[in-house]
């Protein structure tokens, strides 16, 4: 038996034989003699839920395929393997004026996982996903060749959001982000409910790059869906350097700028309850932060994430680590977004902040998640008592206000849904079954919701 | 496949008229399952059974199974793994005996023995290495309590127990890293049509609290469950007890 693959939360335990490639010749030989129970791209297999697992089968983790091909730092174009994860990208591209096209708070996630989950960040309002800022992939595909994908064609549409399961992405080039400083300018603001803080999103989020909001779940009555909003830009050059700029004028600002070094964990660690939004500042603006300090709050999160899970389900007793939760809900539907927090906000026990994002036009990909409207997403332990029968009663609001459930870290959607979720289901089934009648590709959440 | 909590979409009964058995499968179809296969010697009550679980929306087809017919496992149960993944397999079969004409009649006593003991290590094993070859999925064994320390009532049904529940904890260390899980379940008395005309004790449980035990130990992944959890305590004090304390026991 090969090496177990489980997901960082934990909470099925599926195992498969672990294939890590070292050269593309490699990999379409694992294609080829992939056997009865099929194979899956992945990269290391810290992902909640089962995307990228496939039990009694093969993963091919392909973070031994890293390499960054070609930088054009003049046009911002990146041609690289699909294993190369994006926070080392952003460091080579970063002293060139560059970053990748989405950041999130997940670090280890590669450019074959940025795709295969259509990836979004804080700035979808503004540049969409990450497909969108695709140019070419090339694809290991069921019958072992190697092919160019563009975007115009029905594969690429498939595999964007495709969550692996068209084939495997070997490299992809795509346009990058052009930014003059690694610093971002941060500003905080507190919303005192749900109403104040969707006013507010509303009103100003389009005049910035990144925009989310942390609501505190253990608000209640009228503090229901209190939250901090934190918006930010990309620090441009002149306002450190140039003339009336922060070094210029010797302010404490560019003095922090200085001081700025990564804290320890158990500062940067959100402190679970509400006591990070009582230590928010009520509105600051103009905060300056590290890139890396920004997208990656918490890092650590999968190891910190767990025994935070262990802590909060211990009244419950044992099992199932955390279960995250990640819906969208088109705009005009916030009487349903209301329904859904109010229903979180009654769960028992302290629990970690939703994050509420604004999300902007979808892409092309059939099974993409973005739709215009808002995103809202949580974890939660596995173990609370009726948390599955909760969850459920949420899917059915969601999907009856013409939402949808992310299937990138989901572990628990109920498979008659996802027809009414994601409309292009069926073509996604019809194409797979042309391209790989024999079923080379699958994945436990193929499986799972029958994909 | 199972999901975050545990829950299958796919089962597969051992003993398809079991009410225990029936009792959880209800409550699985009622949450995730769409697929049941009930496995049982063919009778009326087998498609009776699978009547009543399609009545709740679920896929319900039935195998063709005899526990006393080792030979034949193989066969039946293949055919039910070759149709697609099982997450849940129950193995629910088994007989009381009845104690006081066993022990004039060996032939039997060893029918009781055959049937829940050497009858379970076959189809264990098979449905073992079938989940093992997909990856992932549980085998979910009824036991009982009384196999935990036989009693002088009902031994030769306690000892076939005391083998399936030794044979099911070492199956369960055997899959240990293959994905697979093994949960041993140790109901007290179940009340049941089998047990009707016993006197009501307060350790006494339902079929639909066994199925319950049954869903919390699948989110939880638990090696071994009692039920009422209560059992526990109070049976690892009488597996203490001295015997010749033990033997005047009204149990
Ligand atoms: C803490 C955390 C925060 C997150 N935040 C966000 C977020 O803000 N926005 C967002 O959109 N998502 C988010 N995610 C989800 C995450 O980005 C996706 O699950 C992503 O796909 C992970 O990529 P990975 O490289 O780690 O791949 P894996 O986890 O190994 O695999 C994920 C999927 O990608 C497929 N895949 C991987 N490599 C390839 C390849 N080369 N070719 C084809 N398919 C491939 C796999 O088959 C699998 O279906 C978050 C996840 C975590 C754990
Ligand atoms: N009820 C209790 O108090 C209690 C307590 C602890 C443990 N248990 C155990 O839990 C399990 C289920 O109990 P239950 O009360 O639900 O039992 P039940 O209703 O009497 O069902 C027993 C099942 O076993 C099947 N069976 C018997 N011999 C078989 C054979 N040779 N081949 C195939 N199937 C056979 C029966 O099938 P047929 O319809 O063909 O007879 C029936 O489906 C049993 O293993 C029992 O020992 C029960």
């Amino acid at each position: 038996m090969g090496d177990t693959v489980t997901g960082m939360s934990e909470d099925t335990v599926s195992v498969a034989r672990l294939v890590r490639p070292r050269s593309y010749e490699e990999a379409a030989a694992a294609v080829r003699d992939s056997g009865a129970r099929g194979t899956l791209p992945g990269g290391p297999g810290r992902a909640y839920g089962d995307a990228a697992r496939n039990a009694g089968g093969a993963v091919l983790d392909l973070t031994g395929l890293d390499r960054v091909h070609v930088v054009d730092a003049d046009e911002g174009i990146v041609l690289c393997d699909a294993g190369v994860p994006l926070h080392r990208l952003a460091g080579v591209l970063l002293p060139l004026g560059w970053l990748p096209p989405v950041m999130t708070g997940d670090r280890g996630v590669t450019v074959g996982g940025a795709i295969a989950a259509d990836l979004h960040g804080r700035d979808h309002h503004v540049s969409g996903s990450f497909c969108r800022q695709v140019l070419s992939l090339e694809m290991l595909t069921a019958d072992g060749e190697v092919r160019t994908v563009t975007p115009d064609t029905e594969l690429f549409e498939a595999t964007a959001g495709g969550m692996g399961l068209t084939g495997i992405v070997l490299t992809a080039t795509f346009r990058l982000l052009p930014v003059e400083t690694p610093y971002l300018t941060v500003d905080t603001e507190r919303a005192a409910d749900l109403d104040a803080l969707l006013a507010r999103m509303a009103e100003g989020d389009h005049r910035h790059r990144y925009a989310a909001a942390r609501i505190d779940l253990t608000g209640r009555g009228t503090a229901t869906g209190r939250g901090v909003l934190v918006r930010a830009d990309h620090t441009p050059l002149d306002a450190l350097d140039g003339p009336g700029g922060l070094r210029d004028r010797g302010t404490r600002a560019w003095r922090r700028l200085q001081a700025l070094r990564p804290r320890p964990l158990h500062q940067r660690a959100a402190v679970a309850g509400d006591v990070w939004y009582r230590a928010a500042p009520r509105a600051r603006t103009g905060e300056i932060r590290r890139l890396s300090g920004f997208f990656h709050p918490l890092d650590g999160t999968q190891q910190w994430g767990r025994q935070w899970a262990q802590q909060w389900s211990r009244p419950y007793g044992r099992g199932g680590g955390l279960v995250r939760y990640r819906f969208a809900l088109g705009h005009g539907r916030e009487e349903a977004l209301h329904r859904v927090v109010g229903r979180l906000t009654a769960l028992p026990g302290p629990t970690l902040p939703a994050v509420l994002q604004h999300l902007g036009d979808a892409g092309t990909g059939w099974l993409s998640f973005p739709l215009p409207g808002w995103s809202l997403t949580v974890d939660l332990p596995a173990a609370l008592p009726g948390l599955a029968v909760l969850l459920d009663e949420l899917d059915a609001e969601v999907a009856a206000s013409g939402g949808r459930v992310a299937l990138a870290g989901d572990g628990r959607l109920r498979p008659d849904l996802l027809d009414t979720m994601y409309p292009r289901a069926a073509g996604f089934r019809a194409l797979r079954a042309r391209c790989d009648p024999r079923g080379v590709f699958t994945s436990d959440l193929a499986r799972r919701l029958g994909l | 496949m199972k999901d975050a909590f545990g829950l299958p979409q796919s089962l597969l009964v051992l003993g398809g008229t079991s009410e225990i058995a029936l009792a959880t499968a209800r409550r699985l179809v009622a949450r995730r399952a769409r697929t049941v296969w009930l496995a049982g010697r063919p009778s009326p009550a087998l498609e009776e059974a699978a009547g009543s679980l399609r009545a709740l929306g679920a896929d319900v087809r039935t195998v063709a199974f005899d526990a006393l017919d080792p030979e034949s496992h193989e066969t039946a149960l293949g055919k039910v793994f070759a149709e697609g993944d099982i997450d849940l397999v129950l193995l629910a079969f088994g007989v009381p005996g009845d104690q006081a004409h066993d022990e004039r009649d060996p032939v039997r006593a060893v029918r009781v023995a055959q049937t829940n003991y050497t009858g379970a290590v076959s189809a264990g094993l098979v449905a073992a290495r079938a989940l093992q070859a997909q990856g992932h999925g549980s085998l979910v064994v009824l036991s009982s309590v009384a196999g935990e320390r036989p009693r002088r009532a009902d031994f030769i049904y306690g000892s076939s127990k005391a083998g399936l529940d030794a044979f099911a904890h070492g199956l369960g260390d055997a899959l240990h890293g293959t994905g697979v899980h093994v949960m041993v379940v140790r109901p007290g008395t179940v009340r049941t049509a089998r047990t009707a005309g016993r006197a009501a004790a307060p350790l006494d449980t339902t079929p639909g609290a066994v199925a319950a035990a049954i869903e919390l130990g699948l989110r939880r992944r638990s090696e071994t469950v009692w039920v009422p959890g209560l059992l526990r305590p109070v049976m690892s004090a009488l597996r203490h007890a001295p015997r010749s304390l033990y033997r005047r026991l009204p149990l």
